[in-house]
Protein backbone atom coordinates (compact mmCIF):
# COMPACT_ATOMS: atom_id res chain seq x y z
CA UNK A 1 0.00 0.00 0.00
CA UNK A 2 0.60 3.55 -0.38
CA UNK A 3 2.62 5.60 2.38
CA UNK A 4 0.21 8.41 1.87
CA UNK A 5 -1.99 7.63 5.42
CA UNK A 6 -5.68 8.78 5.30
CA UNK A 7 -5.35 12.43 6.87
CA UNK A 8 -7.20 11.53 10.66
CA UNK A 9 -7.01 15.16 11.73
CA UNK A 10 -10.14 16.03 12.86
CA UNK A 11 -11.59 19.21 14.10
CA UNK A 12 -12.21 19.74 17.73
CA UNK A 13 -15.12 21.74 19.81
CA UNK A 14 -15.64 22.37 23.03
CA UNK A 15 -15.72 19.66 25.71
CA UNK A 16 -19.27 17.50 25.47
CA UNK A 17 -21.79 18.45 27.99
CA UNK A 18 -22.92 15.55 30.50
CA UNK A 19 -25.83 13.86 29.19
CA UNK A 20 -28.85 13.52 31.63
CA UNK A 21 -32.54 12.09 31.58
CA UNK A 22 -35.36 14.41 30.89
CA UNK A 23 -38.74 14.13 30.98
CA UNK A 24 -39.98 13.72 27.35
CA UNK A 25 -41.51 17.35 28.06
CA UNK A 26 -38.89 18.65 29.34
CA UNK A 27 -36.07 20.46 27.22
CA UNK A 28 -32.71 18.69 27.58
CA UNK A 29 -31.27 21.77 26.56
CA UNK A 30 -32.82 24.62 28.51
CA UNK A 31 -34.50 23.02 31.01
CA UNK A 32 -38.38 24.38 30.31
CA UNK A 33 -41.00 22.30 30.38
CA UNK A 34 -44.03 21.97 28.36
CA UNK A 35 -47.05 20.23 28.34
CA UNK A 36 -48.02 18.39 25.01
CA UNK A 37 -50.97 20.40 23.46
CA UNK A 38 -48.24 23.10 24.13
CA UNK A 39 -45.95 21.80 22.81
CA UNK A 40 -48.15 20.76 19.68
CA UNK A 41 -48.78 24.41 18.56
CA UNK A 42 -45.10 25.40 18.70
CA UNK A 43 -44.44 22.15 16.59
CA UNK A 44 -42.67 20.38 19.55
CA UNK A 45 -39.85 23.36 19.58
CA UNK A 46 -38.44 24.95 22.73
CA UNK A 47 -40.42 28.37 22.60
CA UNK A 48 -37.49 29.43 25.36
CA UNK A 49 -34.16 27.82 23.28
CA UNK A 50 -35.04 26.66 19.90
CA UNK A 51 -34.48 22.84 20.72
CA UNK A 52 -36.38 20.17 18.32
CA UNK A 53 -38.31 17.71 20.10
CA UNK A 54 -38.65 14.28 18.27
CA UNK A 55 -41.54 15.12 16.03
CA UNK A 56 -44.47 11.68 16.02
CA UNK A 57 -45.19 10.88 12.09
CA UNK A 58 -48.67 10.80 12.17
CA UNK A 59 -48.58 15.37 13.42
CA UNK A 60 -45.86 15.91 10.76
CA UNK A 61 -48.10 14.19 8.05
CA UNK A 62 -50.78 16.86 9.42
CA UNK A 63 -48.20 19.86 9.30
CA UNK A 64 -46.59 19.00 5.87
CA UNK A 65 -49.56 18.37 4.30
CA UNK A 66 -52.49 20.11 2.93
CA UNK A 67 -55.86 19.61 5.37
CA UNK A 68 -57.34 15.69 4.07
CA UNK A 69 -54.96 15.47 1.19
CA UNK A 70 -53.54 12.34 3.22
CA UNK A 71 -53.93 9.00 2.06
CA UNK A 72 -51.83 6.47 3.58
CA UNK A 73 -50.39 3.42 1.90
CA UNK A 74 -49.69 0.18 2.47
CA UNK A 75 -50.93 -0.25 6.06
CA UNK A 76 -51.48 -3.66 5.97
CA UNK A 77 -47.22 -4.61 5.73
CA UNK A 78 -46.35 -5.96 9.36
CA UNK A 79 -42.84 -7.29 10.73
CA UNK A 80 -42.77 -11.09 10.62
CA UNK A 81 -39.98 -13.22 13.20
CA UNK A 82 -38.14 -14.79 10.39
CA UNK A 83 -34.89 -15.77 13.34
CA UNK A 84 -37.13 -16.31 16.01
CA UNK A 85 -34.95 -13.59 17.62
CA UNK A 86 -34.80 -13.62 21.07
CA UNK A 87 -32.74 -11.65 23.38
CA UNK A 88 -33.79 -10.69 26.61
CA UNK A 89 -37.35 -10.79 25.31
CA UNK A 90 -38.91 -12.09 22.10
CA UNK A 91 -38.90 -9.91 19.05
CA UNK A 92 -42.54 -10.43 18.57
CA UNK A 93 -43.21 -8.94 22.09
CA UNK A 94 -41.42 -6.29 21.25
CA UNK A 95 -43.07 -5.37 18.08
CA UNK A 96 -46.82 -5.98 19.68
CA UNK A 97 -45.48 -3.52 22.27
CA UNK A 98 -44.41 -0.99 19.82
CA UNK A 99 -47.71 -1.25 17.99
CA UNK A 100 -49.29 -0.67 20.97
CA UNK A 101 -47.77 2.61 22.76
CA UNK A 102 -47.56 3.99 19.14
CA UNK A 103 -50.49 3.01 17.55
CA UNK A 104 -48.13 2.40 14.15
CA UNK A 105 -47.89 -0.66 12.26
CA UNK A 106 -43.92 0.04 11.34
CA UNK A 107 -41.74 2.73 12.32
CA UNK A 108 -42.28 4.37 8.94
CA UNK A 109 -45.64 5.81 7.33
CA UNK A 110 -45.85 6.15 3.78
CA UNK A 111 -48.98 7.82 1.53
CA UNK A 112 -49.97 10.21 -0.90
CA UNK A 113 -50.57 14.00 -0.13
CA UNK A 114 -50.25 17.52 -1.77
CA UNK A 115 -48.13 20.18 0.15
CA UNK A 116 -49.37 23.89 -0.99
CA UNK A 117 -51.13 21.51 -3.93
CA UNK A 118 -47.82 20.10 -4.82
CA UNK A 119 -48.07 16.25 -5.34
CA UNK A 120 -45.96 14.24 -3.35
CA UNK A 121 -45.49 10.80 -2.22
CA UNK A 122 -44.25 10.93 1.64
CA UNK A 123 -42.31 8.06 3.88
CA UNK A 124 -42.02 9.50 7.19
CA UNK A 125 -40.17 7.81 9.95
CA UNK A 126 -41.19 7.61 13.65
CA UNK A 127 -38.75 6.92 16.06
CA UNK A 128 -40.76 6.31 18.91
CA UNK A 129 -41.17 3.00 17.27
CA UNK A 130 -38.19 0.56 18.12
CA UNK A 131 -36.13 3.56 17.37
CA UNK A 132 -36.52 3.86 14.06
CA UNK A 133 -34.73 0.89 13.32
CA UNK A 134 -35.45 -0.73 9.99
CA UNK A 135 -36.70 -4.09 9.17
CA UNK A 136 -37.96 -6.22 6.54
CA UNK A 137 -40.98 -4.40 6.84
CA UNK A 138 -39.91 -0.62 6.89
CA UNK A 139 -37.73 -1.52 3.95
CA UNK A 140 -40.89 -2.81 2.12
CA UNK A 141 -42.86 0.25 2.46
CA UNK A 142 -39.72 2.57 1.47
CA UNK A 143 -39.87 0.84 -1.52
CA UNK A 144 -43.64 0.99 -2.47
CA UNK A 145 -43.33 3.97 -1.82
CA UNK A 146 -40.68 4.85 -4.70
CA UNK A 147 -43.04 2.56 -6.37
CA UNK A 148 -46.14 4.83 -5.78
CA UNK A 149 -43.76 8.12 -6.47
CA UNK A 150 -42.83 6.33 -9.90
CA UNK A 151 -46.53 5.28 -10.73
CA UNK A 152 -47.85 8.67 -10.45
CA UNK A 153 -45.09 10.68 -11.28
CA UNK A 154 -44.52 12.49 -8.42
CA UNK A 155 -41.51 13.82 -5.98
CA UNK A 156 -40.43 11.58 -3.26
CA UNK A 157 -40.35 12.97 -0.14
CA UNK A 158 -38.89 11.16 3.15
CA UNK A 159 -38.28 12.26 6.72
CA UNK A 160 -35.40 9.74 8.55
CA UNK A 161 -35.60 9.11 12.30
CA UNK A 162 -33.38 6.18 13.11
CA UNK A 163 -31.15 4.15 14.94
CA UNK A 164 -30.24 1.72 12.16
CA UNK A 165 -31.07 -1.35 10.86
CA UNK A 166 -33.28 -3.37 13.35
CA UNK A 167 -30.65 -6.13 14.99
CA UNK A 168 -33.97 -8.79 15.63
CA UNK A 169 -34.09 -9.61 11.65
CA UNK A 170 -30.43 -10.00 12.28
CA UNK A 171 -28.87 -10.12 7.77
CA UNK A 172 -32.36 -9.46 6.76
CA UNK A 173 -32.08 -5.71 7.89
CA UNK A 174 -28.57 -5.48 6.78
CA UNK A 175 -30.55 -5.93 3.34
CA UNK A 176 -32.85 -3.36 3.68
CA UNK A 177 -30.08 -0.94 2.62
CA UNK A 178 -29.56 -2.21 -0.77
CA UNK A 179 -32.92 -2.70 -0.95
CA UNK A 180 -34.22 0.61 -0.47
CA UNK A 181 -30.50 2.06 -2.48
CA UNK A 182 -32.44 -0.01 -5.38
CA UNK A 183 -35.47 1.40 -5.02
CA UNK A 184 -34.19 4.91 -5.21
CA UNK A 185 -32.26 4.45 -8.03
CA UNK A 186 -35.27 2.92 -9.75
CA UNK A 187 -37.02 6.24 -8.93
CA UNK A 188 -33.77 8.21 -9.97
CA UNK A 189 -33.83 5.84 -13.54
CA UNK A 190 -38.05 7.92 -13.88
CA UNK A 191 -36.29 11.12 -13.45
CA UNK A 192 -38.09 12.07 -9.77
CA UNK A 193 -36.29 13.54 -6.97
CA UNK A 194 -35.90 12.32 -3.36
CA UNK A 195 -35.65 15.15 -0.66
CA UNK A 196 -34.80 13.57 2.23
CA UNK A 197 -35.15 15.79 5.83
CA UNK A 198 -33.16 14.32 8.44
CA UNK A 199 -34.66 14.74 11.97
CA UNK A 200 -32.91 13.42 15.11
CA UNK A 201 -31.21 10.86 15.02
CA UNK A 202 -30.21 9.79 11.87
CA UNK A 203 -28.16 7.16 11.69
CA UNK A 204 -26.26 3.98 10.66
CA UNK A 205 -28.35 1.67 8.38
CA UNK A 206 -30.52 4.38 7.53
CA UNK A 207 -27.65 7.25 7.33
CA UNK A 208 -26.02 4.49 4.92
CA UNK A 209 -28.39 3.87 2.38
CA UNK A 210 -31.73 5.78 0.92
CA UNK A 211 -31.37 8.87 3.26
CA UNK A 212 -27.94 9.33 1.99
CA UNK A 213 -29.72 9.76 -1.74
CA UNK A 214 -31.42 12.75 -1.27
CA UNK A 215 -30.91 15.27 -4.14
CA UNK A 216 -31.49 17.54 -1.67
CA UNK A 217 -30.93 16.65 1.59
CA UNK A 218 -32.00 19.33 4.44
CA UNK A 219 -31.41 18.47 8.07
CA UNK A 220 -33.47 19.95 11.36
CA UNK A 221 -31.34 21.78 13.99
CA UNK A 222 -29.42 19.49 16.46
CA UNK A 223 -29.91 16.40 14.45
CA UNK A 224 -27.43 13.74 15.24
CA UNK A 225 -26.61 12.63 12.04
CA UNK A 226 -23.91 9.84 12.19
CA UNK A 227 -23.18 6.34 10.75
CA UNK A 228 -20.86 5.60 14.09
CA UNK A 229 -22.92 7.07 16.76
CA UNK A 230 -20.46 9.00 19.37
CA UNK A 231 -20.74 6.40 22.29
CA UNK A 232 -19.62 4.12 20.19
CA UNK A 233 -16.77 5.77 18.06
CA UNK A 234 -15.84 6.62 21.96
CA UNK A 235 -15.26 3.24 23.07
CA UNK A 236 -13.57 1.96 20.11
CA UNK A 237 -10.92 4.19 19.21
CA UNK A 238 -10.69 6.33 22.45
CA UNK A 239 -10.76 10.01 20.97
CA UNK A 240 -12.03 12.99 22.32
CA UNK A 241 -14.72 13.50 20.59
CA UNK A 242 -15.58 17.20 19.31
CA UNK A 243 -18.76 18.57 21.05
CA UNK A 244 -20.88 18.82 18.26
CA UNK A 245 -19.44 15.74 16.54
CA UNK A 246 -21.91 14.37 14.11
CA UNK A 247 -24.75 16.81 14.54
CA UNK A 248 -26.20 18.66 11.90
CA UNK A 249 -24.24 21.78 12.30
CA UNK A 250 -21.19 19.56 11.74
CA UNK A 251 -22.62 17.83 8.82
CA UNK A 252 -23.29 21.31 7.16
CA UNK A 253 -19.83 22.49 7.51
CA UNK A 254 -18.24 19.22 6.37
CA UNK A 255 -20.09 19.18 3.09
CA UNK A 256 -22.88 16.21 3.97
CA UNK A 257 -26.39 18.53 3.90
CA UNK A 258 -27.37 21.25 2.09
CA UNK A 259 -28.96 22.94 4.69
CA UNK A 260 -30.24 23.32 8.37
CA UNK A 261 -34.01 24.13 8.26
CA UNK A 262 -35.69 24.78 11.51
CA UNK A 263 -39.22 23.02 11.83
CA UNK A 264 -41.17 26.26 11.33
CA UNK A 265 -39.33 27.38 8.19
CA UNK A 266 -39.41 23.57 6.81
CA UNK A 267 -43.05 23.90 4.70
CA UNK A 268 -42.29 26.67 3.08
CA UNK A 269 -38.94 25.54 2.30
CA UNK A 270 -40.39 22.16 0.69
CA UNK A 271 -42.61 23.78 -1.32
CA UNK A 272 -40.16 25.78 -2.88
CA UNK A 273 -37.85 22.94 -3.84
CA UNK A 274 -41.32 20.97 -5.19
CA UNK A 275 -41.89 24.25 -7.51
CA UNK A 276 -38.03 23.80 -8.60
CA UNK A 277 -38.14 20.56 -8.93
CA UNK A 278 -41.70 20.50 -11.36
CA UNK A 279 -39.20 22.57 -13.49
CA UNK A 280 -41.79 24.84 -15.04
CA UNK A 281 -44.82 27.05 -13.90
CA UNK A 282 -47.95 25.11 -14.05
CA UNK B 1 -37.30 -21.02 12.36
CA UNK B 2 -37.08 -24.89 12.48
CA UNK B 3 -34.85 -27.25 10.56
CA UNK B 4 -37.81 -28.48 8.90
CA UNK B 5 -38.87 -25.01 7.51
CA UNK B 6 -35.77 -24.69 6.50
CA UNK B 7 -35.66 -27.65 4.57
CA UNK B 8 -39.05 -26.79 2.71
CA UNK B 9 -37.73 -23.26 2.22
CA UNK B 10 -34.42 -25.00 0.49
CA UNK B 11 -36.55 -27.40 -1.59
CA UNK B 12 -38.79 -24.56 -2.62
CA UNK B 13 -36.11 -22.87 -4.30
CA UNK B 14 -34.57 -26.49 -5.26
CA UNK B 15 -38.13 -27.06 -7.28
CA UNK B 16 -38.54 -23.42 -8.36
CA UNK B 17 -34.66 -23.54 -10.16
CA UNK B 18 -35.62 -26.71 -12.32
CA UNK B 19 -38.64 -24.92 -13.26
CA UNK B 20 -36.32 -22.02 -14.81
CA UNK B 21 -36.63 -21.11 -18.76
CA UNK B 22 -33.20 -22.87 -19.80
CA UNK B 23 -31.10 -20.24 -21.11
CA UNK B 24 -28.25 -22.69 -20.05
CA UNK B 25 -29.13 -25.68 -19.26
CA UNK B 26 -26.05 -26.96 -17.85
CA UNK B 27 -25.56 -24.16 -15.44
CA UNK B 28 -28.81 -24.52 -14.05
CA UNK B 29 -28.37 -28.03 -13.22
CA UNK B 30 -25.48 -27.71 -11.76
CA UNK B 31 -26.55 -24.66 -9.56
CA UNK B 32 -29.75 -27.85 -8.54
CA UNK B 33 -27.09 -29.93 -7.92
CA UNK B 34 -24.88 -27.65 -6.10
CA UNK B 35 -28.10 -26.22 -3.58
CA UNK B 36 -29.05 -29.94 -2.85
CA UNK B 37 -25.40 -30.46 -1.94
CA UNK B 38 -25.80 -27.99 0.17
CA UNK B 39 -29.73 -28.94 1.62
CA UNK B 40 -27.56 -32.70 2.90
CA UNK B 41 -25.05 -30.56 4.43
CA UNK B 42 -27.68 -28.32 6.51
CA UNK B 43 -29.27 -31.88 7.91
CA UNK B 44 -26.43 -32.36 9.08
CA UNK B 45 -25.21 -29.11 11.46
CA UNK B 46 -26.91 -25.91 12.07
CA UNK B 47 -26.10 -25.88 15.89
CA UNK B 48 -25.08 -22.66 18.18
CA UNK B 49 -22.04 -24.42 18.19
CA UNK B 50 -21.55 -24.91 14.41
CA UNK B 51 -22.30 -21.59 13.99
CA UNK B 52 -19.66 -20.15 16.90
CA UNK B 53 -17.22 -21.84 14.92
CA UNK B 54 -18.31 -20.00 11.70
CA UNK B 55 -17.46 -17.00 13.89
CA UNK B 56 -13.72 -17.45 14.85
CA UNK B 57 -12.59 -19.76 11.47
CA UNK B 58 -14.31 -16.49 9.75
CA UNK B 59 -12.06 -14.46 11.90
CA UNK B 60 -8.96 -16.77 11.97
CA UNK B 61 -5.86 -14.73 12.05
CA UNK B 62 -4.42 -17.51 9.08
CA UNK B 63 -7.67 -16.78 7.15
CA UNK B 64 -6.66 -15.82 3.26
CA UNK B 65 -7.00 -12.62 2.85
CA UNK B 66 -8.13 -10.49 -0.73
CA UNK B 67 -4.56 -9.93 -1.90
CA UNK B 68 -3.45 -13.86 -0.79
CA UNK B 69 -6.37 -14.37 -3.21
CA UNK B 70 -5.58 -12.19 -5.74
CA UNK B 71 -2.36 -13.60 -6.09
CA UNK B 72 -3.31 -17.06 -6.52
CA UNK B 73 -6.09 -16.73 -9.17
CA UNK B 74 -5.67 -13.49 -10.65
CA UNK B 75 -2.81 -12.92 -13.47
CA UNK B 76 -1.56 -9.71 -14.59
CA UNK B 77 -3.00 -7.74 -11.46
CA UNK B 78 -2.33 -4.11 -11.59
CA UNK B 79 -3.36 -2.57 -8.03
CA UNK B 80 -5.23 0.84 -8.05
CA UNK B 81 -4.27 3.26 -5.14
CA UNK B 82 -6.26 5.96 -4.13
CA UNK B 83 -9.88 7.46 -4.44
CA UNK B 84 -8.70 10.43 -6.05
CA UNK B 85 -9.60 13.14 -3.16
CA UNK B 86 -8.03 12.55 -0.08
CA UNK B 87 -6.28 9.52 0.16
CA UNK B 88 -5.76 6.28 -0.27
CA UNK B 89 -7.86 3.40 2.26
CA UNK B 90 -5.47 0.10 2.83
CA UNK B 91 -8.52 -1.52 4.17
CA UNK B 92 -9.91 -1.60 0.66
CA UNK B 93 -7.95 -2.49 -2.64
CA UNK B 94 -9.10 -1.94 -6.18
CA UNK B 95 -7.23 -3.08 -8.97
CA UNK B 96 -7.69 -4.77 -13.13
CA UNK B 97 -6.80 -8.60 -13.64
CA UNK B 98 -6.76 -11.25 -15.68
CA UNK B 99 -9.53 -14.26 -14.69
CA UNK B 100 -10.66 -17.24 -16.38
CA UNK B 101 -9.33 -15.88 -19.51
CA UNK B 102 -10.80 -12.02 -19.22
CA UNK B 103 -9.88 -8.78 -17.45
CA UNK B 104 -12.37 -8.12 -14.23
CA UNK B 105 -12.49 -5.25 -11.58
CA UNK B 106 -11.24 -6.49 -8.44
CA UNK B 107 -12.20 -4.95 -5.53
CA UNK B 108 -11.51 -6.22 -1.68
CA UNK B 109 -11.38 -5.56 1.62
CA UNK B 110 -8.11 -6.36 2.70
CA UNK B 111 -6.51 -7.01 6.54
CA UNK B 112 -3.37 -7.17 8.08
CA UNK B 113 -0.85 -10.21 8.48
CA UNK B 114 1.52 -8.24 11.48
CA UNK B 115 1.00 -5.53 13.80
CA UNK B 116 2.32 -2.82 11.56
CA UNK B 117 0.14 -4.00 8.83
CA UNK B 118 -2.84 -4.32 10.84
CA UNK B 119 -2.79 -0.64 11.95
CA UNK B 120 -1.79 0.40 8.28
CA UNK B 121 -5.15 -1.24 7.44
CA UNK B 122 -6.83 -1.04 10.18
CA UNK B 123 -7.77 -3.86 10.43
CA UNK B 124 -9.76 -4.16 7.32
CA UNK B 125 -12.26 -1.22 8.28
CA UNK B 126 -12.48 0.94 5.21
CA UNK B 127 -13.34 4.82 5.90
CA UNK B 128 -14.80 6.45 3.19
CA UNK B 129 -12.01 7.16 1.17
CA UNK B 130 -12.34 3.47 0.60
CA UNK B 131 -15.59 3.17 -0.86
CA UNK B 132 -15.02 6.37 -3.41
CA UNK B 133 -11.59 4.17 -4.38
CA UNK B 134 -14.54 1.77 -4.81
CA UNK B 135 -16.65 3.61 -6.46
CA UNK B 136 -13.83 5.13 -9.00
CA UNK B 137 -13.08 1.27 -10.00
CA UNK B 138 -16.49 0.72 -10.88
CA UNK B 139 -16.51 3.75 -12.68
CA UNK B 140 -13.67 2.04 -15.07
CA UNK B 141 -15.32 -1.50 -14.78
CA UNK B 142 -18.80 0.09 -16.51
CA UNK B 143 -16.50 1.90 -19.24
CA UNK B 144 -14.51 -0.81 -20.56
CA UNK B 145 -17.45 -3.80 -19.71
CA UNK B 146 -15.22 -5.69 -17.00
CA UNK B 147 -17.01 -7.91 -14.86
CA UNK B 148 -16.78 -6.41 -11.07
CA UNK B 149 -15.72 -9.49 -8.60
CA UNK B 150 -16.12 -8.09 -4.74
CA UNK B 151 -14.08 -10.13 -1.76
CA UNK B 152 -16.11 -9.23 1.39
CA UNK B 153 -13.89 -9.44 4.01
CA UNK B 154 -14.34 -6.32 6.98
CA UNK B 155 -15.92 -6.23 10.52
CA UNK B 156 -17.23 -3.55 9.64
CA UNK B 157 -16.46 0.54 8.27
CA UNK B 158 -14.16 2.18 10.41
CA UNK B 159 -16.11 3.57 13.37
CA UNK B 160 -14.01 7.33 13.92
CA UNK B 161 -14.33 10.79 14.12
CA UNK B 162 -11.88 10.93 10.84
CA UNK B 163 -14.49 8.56 9.10
CA UNK B 164 -17.77 10.45 10.15
CA UNK B 165 -16.72 14.01 8.83
CA UNK B 166 -15.66 12.46 5.91
CA UNK B 167 -19.32 11.07 5.16
CA UNK B 168 -19.12 7.30 5.95
CA UNK B 169 -22.73 6.87 6.00
CA UNK B 170 -23.56 8.48 2.55
CA UNK B 171 -20.18 7.10 1.18
CA UNK B 172 -21.91 3.38 1.72
CA UNK B 173 -25.15 4.45 0.58
CA UNK B 174 -23.35 5.77 -2.84
CA UNK B 175 -21.57 2.30 -3.27
CA UNK B 176 -24.16 0.49 -3.33
CA UNK B 177 -26.23 3.00 -5.40
CA UNK B 178 -23.19 2.71 -8.32
CA UNK B 179 -22.99 -0.87 -7.74
CA UNK B 180 -27.15 -0.93 -8.64
CA UNK B 181 -26.22 1.37 -11.66
CA UNK B 182 -23.68 -0.86 -13.53
CA UNK B 183 -24.46 -2.86 -16.42
CA UNK B 184 -21.69 -5.31 -16.38
CA UNK B 185 -21.53 -8.56 -14.54
CA UNK B 186 -21.17 -8.46 -11.11
CA UNK B 187 -20.25 -11.33 -8.39
CA UNK B 188 -19.53 -10.46 -4.88
CA UNK B 189 -18.19 -13.31 -2.47
CA UNK B 190 -17.81 -12.88 1.41
CA UNK B 191 -14.44 -14.51 2.14
CA UNK B 192 -14.36 -13.59 5.51
CA UNK B 193 -16.38 -11.35 7.95
CA UNK B 194 -19.41 -10.17 6.17
CA UNK B 195 -19.67 -6.82 8.38
CA UNK B 196 -22.67 -4.68 8.33
CA UNK B 197 -22.91 -1.25 5.75
CA UNK B 198 -18.93 -1.74 5.19
CA UNK B 199 -19.51 -5.05 3.88
CA UNK B 200 -23.07 -4.80 2.28
CA UNK B 201 -21.18 -1.49 0.52
CA UNK B 202 -19.19 -3.75 -2.05
CA UNK B 203 -21.83 -6.79 -2.41
CA UNK B 204 -25.24 -5.25 -4.41
CA UNK B 205 -24.15 -7.38 -7.21
CA UNK B 206 -25.82 -10.46 -9.46
CA UNK B 207 -24.57 -13.09 -7.21
CA UNK B 208 -23.35 -13.20 -3.92
CA UNK B 209 -21.51 -16.14 -3.21
CA UNK B 210 -20.50 -16.87 0.56
CA UNK B 211 -17.55 -19.26 1.58
CA UNK B 212 -18.56 -22.11 4.03
CA UNK B 213 -17.05 -20.91 6.75
CA UNK B 214 -17.51 -16.71 6.33
CA UNK B 215 -19.86 -14.81 8.49
CA UNK B 216 -22.42 -12.18 6.92
CA UNK B 217 -24.10 -9.77 9.82
CA UNK B 218 -25.97 -6.84 10.40
CA UNK B 219 -23.50 -6.10 13.38
CA UNK B 220 -20.63 -8.04 15.18
CA UNK B 221 -22.23 -10.57 17.87
CA UNK B 222 -20.46 -8.60 20.12
CA UNK B 223 -22.00 -5.47 19.46
CA UNK B 224 -25.34 -6.73 18.90
CA UNK B 225 -25.08 -8.62 22.72
CA UNK B 226 -23.22 -5.17 24.26
CA UNK B 227 -27.18 -3.34 22.63
CA UNK B 228 -29.29 -6.27 23.20
CA UNK B 229 -27.86 -8.20 25.91
CA UNK B 230 -26.18 -5.11 27.43
CA UNK B 231 -23.03 -7.42 27.99
CA UNK B 232 -20.44 -7.94 25.09
CA UNK B 233 -19.53 -11.29 27.03
CA UNK B 234 -22.72 -12.54 25.27
CA UNK B 235 -21.36 -12.70 21.57
CA UNK B 236 -22.17 -16.51 21.26
CA UNK B 237 -25.37 -15.93 22.63
CA UNK B 238 -26.33 -13.01 20.46
CA UNK B 239 -24.71 -14.86 17.29
CA UNK B 240 -26.78 -18.12 17.63
CA UNK B 241 -29.80 -15.42 17.92
CA UNK B 242 -29.21 -13.81 14.77
CA UNK B 243 -27.67 -16.61 12.59
CA UNK B 244 -24.24 -15.13 10.64
CA UNK B 245 -23.65 -18.20 9.09
CA UNK B 246 -23.79 -19.33 5.36
CA UNK B 247 -26.51 -21.65 5.62
CA UNK B 248 -28.41 -19.68 7.60
CA UNK B 249 -27.79 -16.74 4.88
CA UNK B 250 -28.36 -19.13 2.04
CA UNK B 251 -31.74 -20.17 3.27
CA UNK B 252 -32.73 -16.71 3.57
CA UNK B 253 -32.11 -16.04 0.59
CA UNK B 254 -29.30 -13.45 0.86
CA UNK B 255 -26.10 -15.76 -0.79
CA UNK B 256 -26.79 -16.97 -3.95
CA UNK B 257 -24.69 -20.47 -3.18
CA UNK B 258 -21.77 -21.90 -0.61
CA UNK B 259 -18.14 -21.96 -1.69
CA UNK B 260 -17.07 -24.79 0.10
CA UNK B 261 -13.65 -24.65 1.94
CA UNK B 262 -10.63 -27.22 2.22
CA UNK B 263 -11.74 -29.71 5.04
CA UNK B 264 -10.89 -27.92 8.72
CA UNK B 265 -11.24 -24.39 6.89
CA UNK B 266 -9.33 -22.01 3.92
CA UNK B 267 -6.87 -20.88 6.89
CA UNK B 268 -5.35 -24.66 6.71
CA UNK B 269 -4.80 -24.42 2.79
CA UNK B 270 -4.89 -21.44 0.58
CA UNK B 271 -3.78 -22.66 -2.11
CA UNK B 272 -6.86 -25.32 -1.73
CA UNK B 273 -9.22 -22.44 -0.60
CA UNK B 274 -8.03 -20.05 -3.66
CA UNK B 275 -8.82 -23.00 -6.31
CA UNK B 276 -12.41 -23.55 -5.25
CA UNK B 277 -13.12 -19.88 -4.90
CA UNK B 278 -11.73 -19.41 -8.19
CA UNK B 279 -14.26 -21.96 -9.72
CA UNK B 280 -17.28 -20.68 -8.08
CA UNK B 281 -16.25 -16.92 -8.89
CA UNK B 282 -15.71 -18.34 -12.40
CA UNK B 283 -18.73 -20.30 -12.73
CA UNK B 284 -21.35 -17.37 -11.72
CA UNK B 285 -19.61 -14.83 -14.37
CA UNK B 286 -20.17 -17.57 -16.65
CA UNK B 287 -23.60 -17.79 -15.71
CA UNK B 288 -24.27 -14.00 -16.40
CA UNK B 289 -22.12 -13.91 -19.62
CA UNK B 290 -25.05 -13.99 -22.31
CA UNK B 291 -27.63 -12.03 -20.34
CA UNK B 292 -27.91 -7.81 -21.41
CA UNK B 293 -26.33 -5.20 -19.11
CA UNK B 294 -29.79 -3.29 -19.11
CA UNK B 295 -31.53 -6.89 -17.99
CA UNK B 296 -28.68 -7.76 -15.75
CA UNK B 297 -29.06 -4.37 -13.56
CA UNK B 298 -33.10 -5.08 -13.71
CA UNK B 299 -32.52 -8.54 -12.40
CA UNK B 300 -30.15 -7.22 -9.31
CA UNK B 301 -32.47 -4.28 -8.74
CA UNK B 302 -35.52 -6.99 -8.37
CA UNK B 303 -33.25 -9.19 -6.52
CA UNK B 304 -32.12 -6.82 -3.65
CA UNK B 305 -35.96 -5.22 -3.76
CA UNK B 306 -37.33 -8.60 -3.20
CA UNK B 307 -35.43 -9.62 0.01
CA UNK B 308 -36.60 -9.35 3.37
CA UNK B 309 -39.49 -11.57 5.03
CA UNK B 310 -42.61 -9.37 6.42
CA UNK B 311 -46.34 -10.35 7.33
Amino acid sequence: MSEARIDVQVEHRDAPAAAERHHPNTCPKCGSHYRDDELDVALWVCGHCGHHFPMGSRTRIDWYSDSDSFTEEATDVRSDDPLGFFDLRPYAERLAEAELNTGLGEAIVIGQATINRYAVELAIMDFSFMGGSMGSAVGEKFSRACDSAVERGVPLLTVTSSGGARMQEGILSLMQLPKTVCAVEDLHDARLPLITVMAHPTTAGVLASFASLGDVTIAEPGALIAFTGPRVVQQTTKEKLPDDFGLAEQNLRFGHVDAIVPRDEQRAYLTRLLRLFAGVDR
Amino acid sequence: MSTEDQEFNLRQRLSGLSRLPLLRGAKVAGEAERLQQQLARLQTDTSDEAIWRSVELARHPDRPYTLDYVARIVDDWVELHGDRGRADDGALVTGLGRLDGRTIVVIGHQKGRDVKERLDRQFGMAYPEGYVKAIRAMEIAERFGFPVVSLVDTPGAYPGVAAEQHGQGGAIARSQAAMARLTVPTVACIIGEGGSGGAVAIAVSDRVLMQENAIYSVITPEGCAAILWRDAGEAKKAAAAFKPDALHCLELGVVDAVVPEPDGGAQLDHDAAAVLLEAGLAEALAELDEVPGEELRRRRRAKFRGMGVFA
